[in-house]
């Protein structure tokens, strides 16, 4: 009876090989309509000013919060502020709630939220590090941009800003 | 001169780990009993140059010299001492550096515990740990030393510790976490070993058993603790986040639960051999995918260790090149692994290779909704996304109820086959049971009726009455049924415990999930709000002095029917080294109930944004994972290991000088 045997175990590898592929199969298409679903895409501010951000649907935005541009309501958590790529191009974000401890002007800022009808940025959510010196990828990159540009002379960016800031997101 | 000491020891302890990897090795392929043996002392020697390694980094933090980068960076003559101590593992280097030296700490644990394997097993397995060790020193060497100094000019205070570091959390997280990680290189070693002697028997699965149950349990920890320290020191009240970083830390957790299952099945019953291998291999590999992921900085995420695209390159290549070489044996290997022993779908093998599925996929939903943002940003040529909690909830949650259901037939199941009455039609009464009475407390005391929190509780509470009712079966027909409670195996209790563990995880999340409230407000002092029957009222603000800072504090009156529960003491912090700023929340923790309250920031005319919480069973979470890992550090005691180590012993010694035979040539030099 070894035949019988080997035919049994070969039936069982090929139920077991069938279940694998069928159930591979099945969560990585599960797996993969989720994460479409869910997927924020990250835009810059001077592509959200240049009106190709969607409005309405969950994106996440950032750049550097501006100097002087941080104002609070006097009667509850409401607060707007203007985050801007350092190139000319700004956003203003409105939020509610407690900001993260690192939240000030001057510091690299990334928010998940909506863009109203009236270009002004809903926010859900406003991203919070651990550690002062930490530059998103993101915003790194929107700053890199900011400082070719000051180089070849075609900006009014104050150099030296840039500079701090990028030391900030590469080095440290 | 101490700093250059630490150096100096760690390019010994270099030159040490070339040796363990190769010397002992050279052993088994010349059959040289006395290389082989030479692995023993070479792993003391290692871990004792890195240990006076860390001494000496641990020295410069403790005198305060400046005059090393890191310590200046990290560090600062006002930090409390507990702090400075743990500074030495608060940023990238010095955590790489107790990274290694856990590294060196298993390889030397391997090396003490593990005389009964035979000489020539012992030898592979410390050369192969030791040449992950080299990765790990060079890697440091190379691109991370902590002993680097600011010459000639340094600065004469240190720009201190990250204040959310200065904290008991990051005292003992961490060495948890690396425990778990750099431990999975023990059972990695073990399937590497025994791939290249061809002969994978199950003797290897009840030698890597404990160590991977250690290794393990210690990730438990580690990972609770962490989200433990992120509830508390984060300010947001949140305990996941499924934060990249966190991920990193969870999948090589999942594979490795997937492992020590399997590892079950492979020593009783001899079945998934070279699957279990696999494991071995992915658990471990997953470890260092996650030191690439949190240490390179290629994802966005509230982790944020120190960038360096170099660090990142170095760890990348060690990753393909323990991955590539380790699956590169495996392929030549595996087809020679026979798994004879046949089972049925109504038995134990089958209910655990039905973990193992669950488990592995959920690690791979994981990974790709992790590494997702970086393929995409590589597909579209520079579009930047990030994929929410939404994603790992929907995935997540499904493969956890299915792997659940399986867990909850899995406590009365057989090897080999298990009759269907038994396994199937005899669960109905407890489903039922189960449903009845979680339905009625949700339906009492619950705030409102979520069929969610009746459905994921009754199936957390199925789980519980199936191993209420396999020690009732394990103890019926004994003739002393007190005694025999005491008497199963350590293994079972360590079972127990651990699925005990997990019934109470779910009971802790679903409720946190569904009945928790939470409310951000501006408050002036006098102020009050109402959160969930709650009155919080803000007495007062002050100032408060501590060691490295000032504070702001506020006193929180919280008043229930009338009666004060409890006064807490919200801080937010200025440390004046760096000038941070930090939230310190305070709660008032029970076993049914968290109150949380967090300062936000003044928002003018001496009002502040305050954030309270009502949390209800989230120390459950944490309680459950500790008693998960309590379960595998349980199953420790098992007599099977005492006795197999102590027989084993006992033959080594008497035939000690004869060990070469096996190998086949016996030349003793």
């Amino acid at each position: 009876m070894k035949f019988g045997k080997m035919k049994t175990q070969r039936r069982n590898r090929l139920v077991m090989l069938a279940f694998i592929v069928i159930g591979a199969g099945v969560s990585v298409s599960l797996a993969l309509n989720a994460l479409n679903e869910n997927i924020n895409l990250f835009y810059e501010p001077e592509q959200i000013v240049r009106g190709e951000a969607p409005v309405g649907q969950l994106i996440r935005a950032g750049g550097m919060v501006k100097a002087d541009s941080i104002s609070r309501s006097t009667t509850d958590l409401k607060v707007t502020f203007v985050a801007t790529d350092m190139r000319g191009s700004e956003i203003t974000m409105q939020y509610e709630g407690v900001l993260p401890d690192l939240f000030r002007e001057g510091q690299g800022v990334i928010a998940k939220g909506r863009l109203n009808e009236q270009g002004l940025f809903v926010a859900e959510e406003v991203l919070a590090k651990h550690d002062e010196n930490y530059m998103p990828p993101e915003i790194a990159d929107t700053l890199a941009k900011a400082h070719k540009e000051g180089e070849m002379g075609e900006s009014s960016v104050d150099k030296d800003v840039v500079d701090t800031l990028e030391e900030g997101a590469t080095t440290l | 001169m101490i700093t250059e000491l630490g150096h100096f020891s760690l390019i010994l302890a270099l030159g040490l780990s070339v040796c363990l990897a190769v010397i002992p090795a050279m052993g088994v392929i010349r059959g040289n009993t006395l290389w082989m043996k030479s692995a023993g002392s070479l792993s003391a020697g290692l871990f004792a140059f890195i240990f006076l390694s860390f001494c000496c980094l641990a020295d410069a933090f403790l005198a305060d010299d400046f005059s090393v980068a890191y310590v200046a960076r990290n560090s600062n003559t006002a930090l409390p001492l507990q702090y400075k101590i743990s500074a030495i593992w608060g940023a990238h280097e010095g955590s790489f550096l107790l990274w290694t030296l856990i590294m060196a700490g298993w390889t030397l644990a391997v090396a003490t515990f593990s005389r009964g394997l035979t000489l020539d097993m012992r030898a592979r397995v410390l050369s192969i740990l030791g040449a992950i060790t080299i990765g790990f020193l060079l890697f440091i060497l190379l691109t991370s030393n902590p002993f680097d100094r600011n010459l000639p000019v340094f600065p004469s205070e240190g720009s201190d510790l990250n204040p959310l570091l200065q904290d008991f959390g990051l005292i003992v997280h961490p060495p948890m976490l690396y425990m778990g990680y750099v431990g999975f290189a023990v059972p990695f070693a073990f399937a590497i070993a025994t791939l290249t002697t061809g002969q994978l028997d199950t003797a290897w699965a009840r030698w890597s058993r404990p160590w991977t149950n250690v290794a393990w349990a210690c990730l438990t920890i580690g990972i609770t603790l962490g989200s433990w320290w992120a509830y508390y020191e984060l300010g947001w009240g949140g305990w996941w986040f499924w934060d990249a970083v966190e991920n990193a830390s969870f999948m090589p957790w999942l594979i490795g639960t997937a492992l020590i299952h399997s590892l079950a099945a492979t020593e009783k019953r001899g079945v998934f051999k070279s699957w279990t291998v696999l494991l071995a291999i992915f658990a471990f590999s997953f470890s260092l995918l996650g030191a690439f992921l949190v240490r390179s900085g290629v994802l966005t995420s509230v982790h944020s260790f120190a960038v360096d695209p170099e660090r990142g390159m170095f760890i990348l290549a060690f990753l393909i090149l323990v991955i590539g070489s380790s699956l590169t044996l495996y392929a030549i290997k595996a087809s020679t692994i026979r798994s004879e022993i046949g089972f049925t779908w109504l038995s134990r093998e089958a209910l655990l290779l039905t973990n193992n599925l669950f488990l592995v996929v959920a690690a791979g939903a994981v990974l790709l909704g992790t590494i997702y943002p970086l393929i995409y940003e590589a597909a579209t040529g520079g579009d930047k996304i990030s994929v929410g909690p939404p994603y790992f909830n929907k995935v997540f949650v499904p493969l956890m109820v299915l792997l659940f259901i399986a867990m909850a037939f899995s406590t009365g199941s057989r090897w080999k086959t298990t009759p269907f009455d038994r396994l199937i039609k005899r669960q109905l009464v407890p489903l039922i049971v189960s449903l009845v009475i979680i339905g009625v407390i949700v339906l009492v005391a619950a705030p409102i009726f979520e069929p969610v929190v009746w459905l994921i509780g009754s199936l957390a509470f199925w789980i519980f009455v199936n191993l209420l009712m396999d020690i009732a079966e394990k103890v019926s027909n004994k003739a002393n049924k007190i005694l025999s409670l005491f008497k199963q195996s350590a293994s079972y209790y360590g079972m127990l415990m651990g699925h005990l563990g997990i019934v109470v995880a779910i009971f802790g999340v679903v409720v946190t999930v569904y009945f928790s409230e939470e409310k951000d407000v501006r408050m002036e002092p006098g102020g009050s709000l109402e959160l969930a029957g709650y009155e919080f009222r803000l007495n007062k603000m002050s100032k408060v002095q501590g060691p490295n800072y000032v504070a702001d504090q506020g006193e929180v009156e919280v008043i229930l029917d009338g009666v004060t529960v409890t006064k807490l003491y919200p801080e937010k912090r200025l440390y004046q080294a760096s000038g941070n700023v930090m939230t310190e929340a305070d709660m008032d923790a029970k076993i049914f109930r968290d109150l949380y309250v967090a300062l936000g920031e003044p928002v003018g005319s001496g009002a502040w944004a305050v954030r309270v919480h009502y949390k209800p069973f989230v120390r459950w979470i944490w309680f459950g994972g500790l008693l998960v890992a309590l379960g595998g550090l349980i199953t420790l005691l098992d007599k099977r290991y005492r006795i197999a180590k102590k027989r084993r012993a006992d033959s080594a010694v008497q035939t000690s000088s004869v060990e070469a035979a096996p190998t086949g040539v016996g030349a003793v030099s």
